[in-house]
């Protein structure tokens, strides 16, 4: 069924916002999306009616709260299709939930061992793994891309031996919007033995991943690009694993006993989940799968489809406009150059008439540097953007090339 | 003229502009003016860190005063330059370094003083002072 983007419009009170006296045009979904009025009601009456700590108080509060939350959990679990909601781990986003696994690995590699990430990561899903190979002397391989911004996926065969231990990689690239082949990458991963984590991201918000179907061994994901607030995220992992690693961070909620000789940890999920968490924070991500699911992931993917093929069909018809990552496989965003324009230019003047995208290297610095440019233009659409914000953009994009040129 | 009498200029000749377009416009054809630096001397120790763009600053010292070159591979970014050049080459290492940056948000451009920006008009700025600190120190 098609959605009723006018009344889709009217759950996000932001998108009301004029900018300069132009309504605003909201093509950074990327890097946040913008938020429903559910979300937003939920964290305020959270604060004004059960504002309490988890886990630990007898008191009625302690209790709401404590149910809320875990609730947020099973509903997250559900949505991934976790076997157990011990499995979904609150973070406080991607970042957090990478580095606590690449953490967690310095007592699982040894010097010479592999960890195999992409060419088109973001930074967030490099650095924590170069950091863990430079505690342990393991190895850093990357599995490059191809002219058109897709894995060379015929490598992996090759670079997939008995020393790699895991696999780092992005289900969506943030910077060309490319799908990545996850399914083909875990599978042939898990033949030489090595764990698999998806850096999702990107992902969540405009598609659905079951982790059991894919098999991966981590899944990690941000609230705050799926509706959800800033500040908290999940790492989904598969119990095995999970209590394979050592605790992450000490402190209280993640104890069993604790004596000045020696600390006993508590079970999953909270012996990755020390001190007090964002509470409102997980219970509106809660929320903010709800109101993904009420809409529904197939009806999104078909007007995000729609939104991808129109922009992409009026933007080629500028001339001098290049597309990186234009394959068939990718989401609704567009990375793209104007020939003989810097990309920081065209992001100012469309912001000039209230179009919000981004410039720059989008935190993937090895793709800039792949296809050799500063950085691109990068608008990023969500399932409530309409055709005429399409419309819009390419009319600015007109207008900017125009005064720049 | 005094620095300060150079920014009042300028906001006057920004009053004439009717809207955005228009300002952005001179901007662009003042990036166009903008003496460019050589290719061969655009060398890293030039380059202005905290750009999105990246700006090249030079700055020389010839009688008692401070004479500033500049370019950027954004067009916007080299008009922006271009008036900062106008405003505070060719003055006293103690002009620059008493002179402030208020006239930006009176012509209209005060978007670009936030630190989200990343075009580094403010990181220009604190270089420019920088030089003038340095060649004030060399010269006393």
């Amino acid at each position: 069924m098609a959605l009723d983007i006018n009344r889709i419009r009217q759950d996000f009170p932001i998108l009301n916002r004029k900018i300069r006296g132009s309504n605003l045009v909201y093509l950074d979904n990327a890097a946040t999306s913008q938020k429903p009025k559910a979300v937003i009601d939920c964290i305020t009456n959270y604060y004004e009616q059960y504002n309490a700590n988890i886990h630990r108080g007898v008191h009625a509060l302690s209790q709401e709260a404590t149910d809320a939350y875990e609730l947020a959990r099973k509903k997250i679990q559900k949505f991934f299709n976790a076997k157990h909601d011990y499995e979904i781990i609150f973070t406080e986003g991607t970042t957090e939930s990478i580095n606590l696994v690449a953490s967690g690995f310095t007592t699982l590699v040894k010097p010479g061992d592999e960890i195999l990430i992409s060419q088109m990561e973001h930074h967030s899903n490099i650095v924590p793994w170069q950091l863990l190979c430079e505690r342990t002397g393991a190895k850093l391989v990357v599995l490059p891309m191809d002219k058109d911004g897709q894995l060379r996926i015929d490598l992996l065969d090759t670079l997939l031996t008995s020393k790699t231990k895991l696999v780092a990689l992005t289900h969506i690239s943030n910077g060309i919007g490319v799908i990545n082949p996850i399914e083909e990458v875990i599978q042939k991963a898990h033949a030489v033995n090595a764990a698999v984590l998806i850096d999702g991201a990107q992902a969540c918000g405009h598609i659905q991943p079951d982790v059991q179907a894919l098999d991966v061994d981590f899944y990690v994901t941000s609230a705050h690009k799926m509706c959800g607030p800033t500040g908290v995220g999940i790492l989904y992992g598969k119990e095995d694993w999970l209590n394979k690693l050592p605790p992450y961070q000490g402190g209280g909620e993640m104890i069993k006993e604790v004596t000045f000789e020696k600390t006993t940890y508590a079970n999953l999920p909270h012996k990755f989940e020390a001190g007090t968490p964002n509470i409102s924070g997980g219970i509106a991500f809660g929320v903010a799968i709800d109101y993904l699911n009420q809409i529904g992931f197939d009806a999104i993917a078909k007007h995000e489809s729609n939104l991808l093929q129109y922009a992409t069909s009026e933007l080629k018809k500028i001339e001098g406009l290049k597309i990186y990552g234009d394959v068939p496989n990718k989401t609704a965003l567009i990375s793209f150059n104007i020939e003989g324009l810097h990309p920081y230019d065209v992001g100012t003047i469309l912001d000039q008439m209230g179009i919000a995208v981004r410039t720059g290297h989008h935190c993937t610095q090895p793709i800039m540097d792949f296809f050799g440019i500063p950085g691109t233009v990068r608008a990023s659409f969500a399932f409530y953007n309409s055709i005429e914000e399409v419309d819009a953009l390419v009319e600015a994009v007109k207008r900017a090339k125009k005064m720049l040129s | 003229m005094t620095i300060k009498e150079i920014q009042e200029e300028i906001i006057e000749e920004f009053e004439m502009f009717g809207d955005w377009t228009d300002r952005y416009e001179h901007i662009i054809e003042l990036g166009k003016s903008l003496p460019l630096i050589k290719e061969e001397e655009k060398s890293d120790d030039l380059l202005i860190k905290g750009c999105q763009s990246r700006v090249w600053l030079k700055a020389d010292y010839i009688n008692d005063k401070i004479i500033l070159t500049a370019d950027s591979d954004a067009i916007i970014t080299k008009g922006i330059i271009a008036i900062l050049v106008r405003v505070f080459s060719n003055h006293t290492p103690e002009e620059i370094l008493n002179s402030n940056m208020e006239f930006i948000d009176e012509i209209g451009l005060k978007e670009h003083l936030s630190p989200t920006r990343a075009n580094g008009l403010v990181s220009m700025m604190k270089q420019i002072k920088m030089y003038a600190i340095a060649y004030q120190t060399q010269h006393n």
